[in-house]
């Protein structure tokens, strides 16, 4: 691990004064950053603390208002990202930008406009081998997993020799051994002298991996420490300000009344890449949250939209709510049964974007409280009941009449998980309830939940976020391309035991005790 | 520099303006293509705007354009606004006109109080059976409905032309190829007296009424609007998209084939090869023009109403060509899209963004 201080030294790039306003907020606030070269520094705020508008600011994809960058001790102006790979600042981003249908090498090739000839093939191996990034340059993408289409993108930029290499979130996709794969890589190219810039909100992570760290608050440098030197309340502290928040798990006593039940629940994927599902078994009984753990892509999505009736399964038995065969059902009759879902999307799924918080209150919520006056919508009465989400979920809004795509996402999420909670549902399905939000909505999300657990409802969860299912569930399992492993009591499994089901293998066939 | 810089949030007195800038950036260009045409833009202006609409008979004109118009357009936004793009609305305006007139000249000198009523029907039937075709083809083999629509629409004016120079032609109209007149019980009911100005009218207006509380205050409305807001929220909340489909084009469809059957049993009185000059096509630009809001629209059809007789106008007085009335449909429905920019764009004057190189050194 290196942890120089190389303060004697010219640093590698040095951000003074970084200011950037859109209309109504103020992103980043006379920010100063400054890394040095085989540095791991870490850029650490909360969601909306301005650390993805400071990067875009630094790979040229955006332009300040007022401040100034310095490459090498050279004032530069990056005005595009064509400029910044010039310069040698690489960046990979949260969110692919790979092509399903084209091998590897072509993806590469297309990223770095260049022709997939055979040097390009050898370049790749080299590169990936040398940094323990094992790819197959001719596999096809959509066959490889999320962790394998990272390793597309840090190759792609390694292939350029950068200089600063910029992480955007990257773990946030990765099963816990693939997260400690990657921190080997890592470890061993600021050894070589690289300058790593690596972006999350993970405490842990940061603490393990990152010499500084640069710690961002509503778009402000609150300060820049030594991660090592800090414990994970304190850096939490710095990242969150006063508003520490802290859920506890709630002692429940489930019940033996099953209400949520998969028997057998398979479907052929809809569309090209779609996931199947296979045989998926799991009941869940009044008073209990059941989680489901899994990265992305292997089937959440599927499964979602089968037990919320937007896709119909082939034999109406596969699931049953309340011992009642459903499978067959839409997801009004669902609902009408009892059964509340919550989908990943936000906006566009669960919202909808255009329209008011009055109006996406009454999109799900007219099924099981009465929002219609002789048949025709009420709109004082969808007022009333968003009024009562809003209170009691503490959604920040200009009231019922506030379009849902001016809500931030941790109070639009907030809106959504409330509105179905408000109705009292005796089963509650919800996927990534806290993605992407504030911990003070995360915070607000996870008491919620164990709240309707202990008055008698059945919860499903979800989630990659491992931490928060370690937190909030009774038992849990993993899904894995489409395969639910067995499932577990929580306190019995351990995060790394965990990340093997994730794998796909069993825990006993893991040979973890 | 000129730059354009997003709004926040869209703004609603934009909404509300960028119709009416359109309309006055198309006067203004209008004015100034009879100016390069040679023609004093003062006598121009009059004989398109205010000649049309300086009498009594005129007004009433300008209410006979406008029914169809309005009926059409009140129609089609449902359908916009539920994301299903019915651009066929002529064609379905043909098939009433046929199948009513079809009803009218079978009951031929019957004089008998369900004639009208049945021709309605019949009207109405015609338009939702042409209609139900891009309906069934978008369901079942996800066909674009803009294009099955459209194509249609020179099917149905195709099939009004074999009917009027065939079995439908008038065995003592020495060949030409038209109808009987309808006779008095086959023709709608005036309602201003030494006017053309029909019963349809009033159609209408019911239709906005019906319209804007299906909109505004049934499920049914709200499943349509979301449908075309997020189509993934619809299917989450429930809505059966295939069946919102359906709705929207077989309401257009009705609304099309009755007003193409007020029509000709109203202004025209016969089926002629041609029975209407656009209005279907031209009701589109009616729906945009008015938001897609069934209030919107009713101003909306007026104005449109005006583009025509302000063209039959201009002809007569000025000797300027039939295509003026499309210029300025056109230019309206043109200037309408540019203007709608500003809805969720300000236009800001600034100089050049002053990256880092200001502030540094």
């Amino acid at each position: 691990m290196t942890t120089q201080t190389n303060s004697h030294e010219t640093a590698l790039v040095e951000m003074q004064g970084i200011t950037k306003s859109y209309p109504g907020t103020l992103a980043n606030d006379a920010i100063d950053l400054t890394i040095y070269s085989g540095q791991i520094h870490a850029l650490l705020g909360e969601n909306g603390a301005g650390k993805s508008t400071l990067v875009k600011i630094l790979y040229g994809l955006l332009q300040v208002d007022a401040g100034s960058i310095a490459w090498q001790g050279q004032p530069v102006s990056i005005d595009s990202p064509a400029q910044a790979r010039a310069l040698g600042i690489a960046l990979v981003f949260q969110h692919f930008s790979l092509f399903d249908s084209l091998t590897v090498i072509e993806n590469i090739a297309l990223g770095m406009a260049v022709d997939a000839n055979k040097e390009l093939h050898q370049k790749i191996i080299d590169v990936s081998s040398r940094y323990g990034l094992l790819l197959d340059p001719d596999r096809d993408v959509y066959s490889l997993s999320v962790g394998q289409r990272q390793r597309i993108e840090i190759v792609r930029c390694l292939l350029q020799s950068p200089k600063l290499l910029i992480m955007d979130e990257p773990t946030s996709v990765l099963t816990p051994q693939e997260v400690g794969e990657l921190f080997v890589t890592l470890r061993r190219l600021a050894d070589e002298g690289m300058a790593i810039l690596y972006i999350s909100h993970k405490l842990n992570e940061i603490k393990t991996l990152c010499s500084e760290a640069t710690i961002l608050r509503d778009g402000k440098r609150v300060a820049t420490a030594d991660p090592a030197r800090q414990s994970v309340n304190s850096l939490a502290a710095l990242m969150m300000g006063n508003e520490v928040a802290s859920v506890t798990r709630a002692k429940r006593t489930p019940s033996s009344d099953i209400k949520l039940q998969l028997s057998g629940v398979s479907l052929n994927a809809k569309e090209q890449h779609g996931v199947p599902l296979k045989k998926l078994k799991l009941s869940v009984s009044a008073g209990e949250i059941v989680g489901i753990a899994g990265v992305a892509g292997n089937g959440q999505d599927e499964l979602m939209q089968v037990i919320s009736g937007e896709a119909k399964l082939p034999n109406a038995k596969m699931l049953t709510i309340n011992n009642q065969a459903v499978g067959k059902l839409s997801p009004g009759e669902r609902r009408a049964l009892g059964l509340c879902c919550v989908p990943e999307e936000r906006l566009g799924h669960a919202s909808v974007p255009g329209m008011t918080l009055s109006e996406n209150a009454f999109l799900t919520a007219h099924h099981r409280i009465s929002l219609r006056t002789a048949g025709f919508i009420s709109n004082g009465k969808s007022a009333r009941f968003t009024n009562q989400v809003i209170e009691q979920f503490n959604v920040h809004c200009n009231g019922p009449q506030s379009l849902a795509a001016s809500l931030s996402g941790g109070n639009l999420q907030k809106f959504i998980v409330g509105r179905e909670i408000e109705q009292q549902p005796s089963v509650f399905v919800v996927s990534q309830p806290t993605w992407g939000v504030d911990a003070g909505a995360a915070a607000l999300i996870h008491q919620s939940i164990q709240a309707m657990a202990q008055l008698g409802a059945a919860v499903l969860v979800i989630s990659q976020d491992l931490d928060e299912l370690m937190l909030i569930t009774d038992r849990i399992a993993a899904l894995c391309a489409g395969r639910l492993s067995q499932v577990y009591p929580t306190r019995d499994v351990s995060l790394q035991q965990l990340g093997t089901l994730m794998g796909g293998a069993s825990i006993e066939a893991g040979a973890v005790a | 520099m000129i730059s354009l810089q997003a709004r926040a949030e869209p703004s609603k007195l934009m909404g509300f303006c960028a119709p009416l800038i359109a309309l006055l950036v198309t006067l203004l260009a209008g004015l100034l293509l009879f100016a390069i045409l040679g023609v004093p833009v003062g006598q121009a202006f009059y004989a398109f705007f205010i000649e049309p609409v300086s009498s009594l008979y005129g007004l009433s004109e300008l209410g006979v354009k406008a029914a169809p118009l309005i009926m059409i357009a009140v129609a089609l936004s449902i359908g916009f606004r539920a994301n299903v793009w019915n651009i066929g609305a002529e064609g379905q305006l043909i098939l009433g006109g046929v199948c009513g007139g079809a009803v009218a000249l079978y009951f031929y000198e019957v004089d008998a109080w369900y004639v009208l009523p049945l021709m309605t029907l019949a009207g109405i039937l015609g338009g939702m059976l042409w209609a139900a075709i891009p309906a069934l083809l978008r369901t079942q083999f996800n066909a674009n409905e803009i294009l099955t629509s459209l194509m249609l629409t020179y099917v149905a004016a195709l099939l009004l032309s074999m009917l009027v120079h065939g079995q439908l032609r008038d065995p003592d109209g020495f060949n030409f190829p038209e109808s009987r007149l309808f006779h008095a019980a086959a023709t709608l009911p005036i309602i201003m007296e030494g006017t053309r100005l029909h019963i349809g009218a009033l159609v209408a207006l019911l239709l906005v009424v019906v319209a804007w509380v299906l909109l505004s205050r049934t499920l049914l409305g709200f499943a349509l609007r979301v449908n075309g807001n997020a189509p993934r929220a619809g299917l989450y909340a429930g809505f059966a998209q295939k069946r919102l489909v359906w709705f929207s084009l077989l309401f257009c469809g009705a609304a099309a084939g009755c007003a193409g059957l007020f029509e000709v049993a109203g202004p025209i009185g016969q089926l002629l090869p041609t029975i209407s000059p656009g209005y279907g096509f031209t009701a589109i630009i009616v729906a945009f023009l008015g938001r897609l809001h069934p209030v919107g629209v009713v101003f909306a059809g007026l104005v449109m109403a005006l583009s025509y007789l302000g063209g039959e106008s201009a002809q007569i007085s000025l000797n300027l060509p039939v295509a003026v009335t499309g210029v300025f449909q056109g230019m309206l429905l043109f200037f309408l899209l540019a203007a709608d920019v500003l809805i969720n764009y300000r236009v800001v004057w600034r100089k050049r963004p002053q990256a880092n190189s200001g502030a540094s050194l």
